[in-house]
């Protein structure tokens, strides 16, 4: 079934991304990140010496501040920031520099659509070129679910409007490794299948059958098949050395 | 009460409070292993709940829920105001979230916890997105008076699983809502008028009302860790495992929100299937705690 996108995608099609890296002269490590309209800069400086309180002194802590693109931050931008802290402290390897604080500093350049994902594409990006050791790449992608029930792949503004419901989903990348296959596997399952982060709203699937959730499986599913697409990007553009190289996908 | 041999030399002499100090993740294990945690629940069991409706007599609606130690507090106060000119047949909802100094020592008086605002924002996402409430409901006048409900909730003891609390006290607080009877003053304005002198006036709204409310979500979290799930998990379990899940499915049993911000251990499918099958028993008692406590009202 085909469903008419604003601007003419496929469902499944993502809008094209850019990442450039050292992008900033002062930060230790920067990036920014753009699908389509979206687009969002991320800068990361650190390990600075000691923790913040509450926090443990044996570990490296990862502190998250969200720049919205006007105004001052709400309640938005806090959950924002404690999404983003508790998926970068996923993907960081907090016993490395215990009792340190890296600061993860986003400010957000346009909005439309997908922008947390973006936002978490451009922290893992910005980590990168600061040089925290890192166990695996995250992968956010925004999917959005028509009333028809359709999954539509990295929403723009106006149809995350008029969706029903859509979800944030981030996905370990696609590791290369020397195992053999099959060695990687979590119950049956590939490593990158494994959910890190997932954010939901508003209602999903049907009411007339008994198992309801085919709609955010469904989600799952297809999110995972455009994780893998942009992973790859993601390994080609961080592969690249010139710092002003820039990758466009196909 | 000494412990298996589990942390090599010294445990078998170690007190078991000492031991939980120092170790709490074995700890833990050492009891996952066994199928049982620490207070001697099962691992899908969630603690006892219950719940008060009407705890504030000076509000609209009330409700204070317990599951365990944590205590929530929910209050609902309904002022009229004039909607906006997108909606003008709808009313509106403001909720807020508060974690006073007396819930937990990790919040400091001046300094807001962090998780005030993150709750806030879940719960407001929530109730909104469930449609558990028909904004137009919530309308007096079409264009010129609709109800704002303040919803107000209070934290009085965290002791883990503060999403799962706070949303059933706001559940609560909305199904012992009344909505005040208003009329119209002598300067076209919609007032509030009070019980006495009700007599003379001519009541916009009829009799005191209740919201209907369609499809009620409930929410279960959960703690996952390596291959075991924790359903309910108290602050001590939230602090030691960090893979936290929220999931919410309303009283049709569609999918609400599927909530996990980060956590060292990746959810599969399965243990996705797991969660949701978890919080699908768990709405079907707190359905029940809800029902009961508001035919208990009803009898009074």
């Amino acid at each position: 079934m085909e469903i008419d996108r604003i601007d003419e995608r496929t469902p499944n099609q993502l809008r094209p991304l850019i990442c450039s890296r050292n992008v900033l002269n002062r930060a230790h490590g920067s990036s920014s990140w753009s699908q389509g309209d979206t687009k969002v800069l991320a800068a990361v400086y650190g390990p600075k010496a000691g923790t913040k309180k509450n926090e443990n002194p044996e570990r490296a802590c990862i502190e998250v501040i969200w720049k919205p693109k006007t105004g001052q931050s709400g309640k938005l931008e806090k959950e924002y920031e404690m999404i983003l802290k508790r998926t970068l402290q996923s993907i960081c390897i907090l016993t490395i520099n215990p009792n340190t604080t890296t600061s993860v500093i986003i400010q957000v350049v346009s909005d439309d659509g997908a922008l947390l994902p973006c936002a978490i594409n451009a922290a893992c990006a910005a980590l990168v070129d600061a040089g925290i050791p890192l166990k695996h790449l995250a992968v956010a992608v925004c999917c959005g679910l028509a009333d028809s029930g359709d999954v539509m792949l990295d929403p723009t503004k106006l149809e995350e409007q008029k969706m029903k419901a859509f979800t944030y989903l981030v996905f370990p990348n696609s590791v290369f490794s020397v195992l053999p296959e099959g060695s990687l596997q979590v119950e049956g399952e590939p490593v990158e299948n494994g959910i890190i982060t997932s954010v939901t709203q508003g209602l999903m699937s049907v009411s007339f059958k008994f198992v309801q959730v085919e709609d955010y499986l469904h989600c799952i599913e297809r999110g995972r098949a455009a994780s893998a697409k942009m992973s790859a990007f993601l390994r080609r553009s961080l592969q690249s050395q010139l710092p002003s190289d820039t990758l466009k996908a196909g | 009460m000494g412990l298996p041999n589990v942390s090599g030399d010294f445990s078998s002499e170690m007190d078991v409070d000492a031991f939980r100090r120092l170790f709490p993740l074995r700890f833990y294990e050492r009891h996952l292993v066994e199928s049982i945690r620490p207070d001697a629940r099962p691992l899908g069991r969630a603690r006892d709940t219950t719940l008060a409706l009407g705890a504030v007599t000076s509000t609209d609606g009330s409700a204070l829920a317990k599951i365990g130690l944590t205590t929530m507090l929910a209050a609902i106060k309904m002022e009229v105001m004039t909607p906006s000119i997108e909606t003008p047949d709808e009313g509106c909802i403001a909720i807020d979230f508060h974690m006073p100094p007396i819930c937990s020592p990790l919040v400091r008086p001046g300094r807001p916890a962090e998780a005030e605002p993150v709750v806030s924002k879940q719960l407001c996402d929530t109730i909104l997105s469930s449609g558990m409430i028909n904004m137009k409901e919530l309308s007096l006048i079409s264009g010129k008076a609709a109800w704002m409900a303040y919803l107000d909730i209070y934290c009085l003891d965290a002791d883990g699983a503060l999403f799962d609390a706070a949303l059933l006290s706001a559940v609560a607080a909305f199904s012992h809502l009344q909505i005040p009877v208003v009329s119209m003053n002598d300067d076209g304005r919609v007032v509030i008028i009070s019980e006495e002198h009700q007599e003379g006036k001519d009541p916009v709204n009829k009799e005191k009302r209740k919201l209907t409310l369609s499809s009620i979500p409930f929410s279960l979290t959960s703690i996952l860790h390596k291959k075991y799930i924790l359903a309910d998990p108290t602050a001590e379990e939230e602090s030691i495992m960090d893979t936290l899940v929220t999931v919410v499915l309303d009283s049709s049993g569609r999918l609400v929100s599927l909530y996990k911000p980060g956590g060292t251990v990746l959810a599969y499918t399965s243990a996705i299937q797991d969660c949701i099958a978890l919080t699908r028993q768990r709405v079907k008692e707190l359905r029940n705690i809800l029902d009961e406590a508001v035919s208990g009202m009803e009898v009074d």
